[in-house]
């Protein structure tokens, strides 16, 4: 099978990805989705709150990916279920370099897709209580909070009734009140960094609307329960996230759910040799969402965790647009690339580079701070050379954030070497 | 009644009884958990020793060797993967050289092949991240690593296929001497038998000393482990120790035989037979150790952890065959490292006791071949093709890290001795042992679970009675 762009993903980085390059003009285009339908996590965050921004309206989950699908059905845009990628490979030939995207699925067995390009929307997975080394036993009752999400919310099952969830991530917040509502008794919230990881607005509709206390600077230290779980013990850790000795304090509950991190899934890319962005654990892309490999674009969460699904979307589409663009021949090659860096407390930015030649009008560069800032400023230089500020008055690591790049600006700069992107503080005052 | 009842289905009690499964003997297996391999022999190095740690003329020397030089063979009939990747004894000090010396002509009396001491150039060549601090090592080529879930797992289906009975969730609670045997009392009836085999790991010495005056004591001893991605299973190819302390083997850093890497084990005396929690100590022990051995370990690599009980008895080794007092009572007691890699040697060993004891004729009909699950990770893509056209559901991918699809699944669930549990088909197919660590396809498995097994998704569990991942549905409890 011959295809000229296949999109890995059928989440709303993958739909929203194909609907902008088939509106491009990309007719030769096919998803591959390894779940039995189309809209990826989507279809288990029933809560509402989404597409705020893209449709000015609140939106559940599965209302958000229908819009979405809806547009795939309309432009006929082939996809395939239950279908999983097992390798992808490239093929340089003397005329063109193709990508070999091997897949299988039921139906039709195991076969290999030759494509002209391929969009990255595999999303992320969550981190594990393993990965977080959590000692204690290894009972049934230790739940990420997507798999919890998964049975409450599709299954119409409860993985527990009295629940500690450590790590006040999006994902975290919203099962704590998911499970309240549901009947369950949420007892607490631990989360190791002394700030959120999660959006305000989940903290005061999720926790403080529900009474359910949230421990900053706090962890679980020992998972006690052979068969199930019985109990955890949390104690307070100090600003090195060390657990301070004789602040531990046993919590009875019979579920622990752990919200403490997503992490793009990048397996494929990394068997394809896409150069890493080891802050991110995405492709490092330019300002097309392009990786280092020619016609292999990115978007969504594999590229970075994202904060709100409409920011995947936006940015889904543009890596359609600049796919579509890549095939039809009008993406002009790689000439100057700018790096754009991620300094004093800005942890990464994607894209990392700009060529000006290739880039659109308007670059939005998105990135994430490390830490809490009040009353900062988020700075943009060409050359070293303050260009912009933009006073935040909170700048939180729960949040993304984005610049906007002109064209027009660039343009004028004579030489231009590098745009760095900086979090910048408010001098204090020495007198009052 | 029965010729011999074999208390435990870890490795050891498989192996027994898979070896007596070649005579003309009534066998019943108890296990008290509800899979088989569900004790030490799920939480261990998974190593096949070489067999140079033991003191000659020991049982565990004997049996090591015997059984290193067994595995192989035995992993082509059984169909488990055993892979023969060599191992090494670190050595961090010029003034440890005697000791490491001592290990040397130790291995060669015990009959070790092809043992000898490298020098840091060799060792640096044969592993480039080694530590800058080894001076020499001791080199053993037949070292190995297996899977002790595949190995334990073959062994059950073997002897199963062959006409050993299993019974699982079956605890005994007393043996009794009677004029013909014994009489095992379980919490689900009686048996009586001509003969016991106690594996019983960890808890050995307990019916042990049920029936002989001789008494033995299993002290658990914990060890822990921490296990890293895929990624980087391959910072060393051998089987990394550092020389022994009087705690065991020190802490090891190997490839596992799936491509991983496996850090660990700690050593640490403890009371409760129960007791396989990890603890923060244990784990930053582990990865403090193991830095040791190798550079630039990957600590963010981590996925799992764990830690396992080793049945050590007091006196230091093992304890097989019949007390003076109770004779066709034979033990298998104290299996502690370097168990797994005997489990072949020993059961040969015990059933030639039995023989000698009640002897049988051999079966005719004996099958000493299983094939394994079909592995879609591992096969090429010629293979894939031809499993799918035998079976669509081998295109299905129920865990994604892993690459398992539903038909190995069904095939976990469908075999003799079939998986019931979470953790048994994550032991017979990898499902959920990838670095998502379940959380992907566990609701999927659990799915499959139950409509092939005939129960409500609420009434599966990760392993043993009260191990149920769903307490009931949404809104239970709440008033209108």
């Amino acid at each position: 099978m011959k295809k000229d762009l296949v999109i890995i993903g059928g989440g709303p980085a993958g739909l929203a990805a194909a609907v902008a390059a088939k509106e491009a003009g990309v007719d030769d285009l096919l998803i591959l989705e390894r779940d039995a339908r189309l809209g990826g996590i989507l279809n288990q965050c029933i809560h509402n709150g989404f597409g705020l921004h893209t449709f000015k309206e609140e939106l559940t989950g599965p209302e958000y990916a229908g819009r979405y699908i809806d547009k795939v059905l309309a432009l006929k845009i082939p996809y395939k279920l239950n279908t999983m990628v097992v390798d992808l490979t490239e093929q340089q030939t003397v005329k063109e370099n193709r990508k070999l995207v091997t897949v299988m699925n039921r139906e039709e067995g195991l076969y290999t897709i030759e494509a002209r390009a391929v969009i990255l929307a595999m999303g992320c997975r969550e981190r594990s209580r393993g990965a977080l080394n959590i000692p204690g036993y290894r009972p049934a009752g230790i739940y990420s909070a997507g798999t919890a999400q998964r049975y409450v919310n599709m299954e119409g099952r409860m993985p527990g009734r009295e629940v500690v969830i450590l790590g006040s991530g999006d994902i975290g917040l919203i099962m704590a009140r998911r499970m309240t509502l549901e009947g369950a008794k949420v007892k607490l919230v631990a989360e190791l960094m002394p700030y959120s990881g999660g959006l305000k607005r989940n903290i005061v509709q999720c926790l403080d609307d529900f009474g359910i206390p949230l421990k900053l600077s706090h962890t679980v230290v020992d998972i006690k329960g052979k068969e199930r779980v019985e109990a955890v013990v949390i104690a307070q850790v100090d600003e090195h996230s060390k657990p301070i000795h004789g602040t531990e304090e046993e919590i009875k509950c019979d579920t622990l759910l752990l919200s403490c991190g997503l992490i793009p899934e990048n397996e494929l890319s990394e068997g394809l040799g896409v150069e890493m962005n080891p802050v991110t654990k995405g492709p490092k892309v330019n300002e097309s969402l392009e990786t280092d490999r020619k016609g292999v674009f990115a978007c969504g969460n594999v590229l970075h965790v994202h904060d709100l699904v409409d920011y995947v979307s936006e940015e889904a589409a543009q890596a359609g647009k600049r796919a579509a663009a890549y095939l039809q021949g009008s993406l002009p090659e790689v000439k100057r690339e700018i790096p754009i860096k991620a300094v004093n407390g800005v942890r990464y930015t994607v894209p990392v580079s700009l060529d000006v030649e290739r880039m659109e009008d308007i670059q939005v560069v998105r990135f994430r701070v490390g830490n809490v800032y009040r009353d900062a400023a988020i700075e943009v230089s060409f050359n070293g050379n303050v260009v912009s500020s933009r006073k935040k008055k909170v700048l939180a690591p729960g949040e993304m954030e984005q610049i906007v790049l002109k064209k027009i600006d660039l343009e004028q700069i004579e030489d231009l070497r590098d745009i760095t992107v900086a979090v910048r503080q408010k001098e204090e005052k020495i007198h009052g | 009644m029965v010729d011999v009842v074999v208390i435990g289905a870890g490795v050891t009690g498989c192996a027994v009884a898979r070896e007596l499964a070649r005579y003309e003997y009534k066998v019943t297996v108890l296990e008290r958990a509800s899979d088989v391999c569900e004790g030490t022999s799920k939480a261990n190095s998974g190593i096949v020793h070489a067999g140079y740690d033991a003191h000659p003329g020991t049982l565990k020397a004997k049996l090591n060797v015997e059984g290193n030089r067994m595995m192989e063979t035995l992993s082509k009939e059984l169909d488990f993967p055993f892979k023969r990747n060599g191992s090494l004894v670190l050595c961090f000090d010029e003034k440890d050289r005697p000791r490491l010396q001592k290990l040397y002509e130790q291995g060669v009396e015990n009959g070790v092949k092809e043992l000898r001491i490298v020098e840091r150039e060799e060792l640096k060549l044969l592993e480039p991240n080694i530590s800058d601090d080894a001076v020499a090592a001791l080199y053993a080529p037949t070292g190995g690593i297996v899977c002790p879930f595949g190995l334990t797992i073959a062994l059950a289906e073997n002897a199963a296929v062959n006409g050993v009975d299993f019974r699982l969730n079956t605890e005994v609670l007393e043996i009794e001497k009677t004029e013909s045997g014994y009489r095992v009392i379980t919490n689900d009836g009686t048996l009586e038998s001509r003969m016991v085999v106690n594996a019983a790991g960890v808890y050995a010495d307990r019916f042990h000393n049920m029936v002989s005056g001789e008494k033995i004591h299993i002290i658990p001893r914990k060890g822990e482990y921490c296990l890293m991605d895929k990624k980087v299973g391959g910072l060393v190819s051998h089987t990394v120790f550092q020389l022994p302390t009087v705690y065991g083997k020190g802490v090891l850093v190997t490839p596992t035989v799936h491509g991983n890497l496996l850090i660990g084990p700690t050593a640490v005396d403890v009371e409760d037979h129960e007791a396989v929690n990890t603890t923060g100590e244990g784990l930053a022990d582990v990865l403090k150790r193991a830095a040791l051995s190798v550079q630039n370990l990957p600590t963010g690599q981590i996925i799992t952890s764990f830690a396992g009980l080793r049945a050590h008895e007091e006196k230091g080794d093992f304890v097989i065959g019949q007390p003076e007092d109770a004779p066709g009572f034979f033990d298998t007691a104290g299996i502690e490292s370097p168990g797994l890699t005997c489990a072949p040697a020993l059961g040969k060993y015990v059933a030639e006791q039995v023989l000698e004891y009640y002897p049988a004729k051999k079966k005719t009909d004996f099958i000493n071949t299983r094939k394994g699950i079909p592995n879609m990770a591992l096969a090429d893509g010629e293979e894939r093709a031809r499993l799918i056209a035998e079976n669509p559901l081998y295109a299905n991918v129920v865990c994604r890290c892993e690459l398992v699809t539903e038909g190995e699944i069904m095939d976990a669930i469908h075999r003799p001795l079939g998986a019931t549990t979470l953790d048994g088909v994550k032991r017979r197919t990898r499902a959920g042992m990838g670095r998502c660590q379940a959380g992907f396809c566990s609701p999927k498995t659990v799915e499959i679970l139950a409509g092939e097994l005939g129960r409500d998704m609420a009434e599966i569990r990760k392993n043993d009675p009260g191990s149920e991942f769903l307490t009931g549905y949404d809104k239970d409890g709440i008033e209108e």
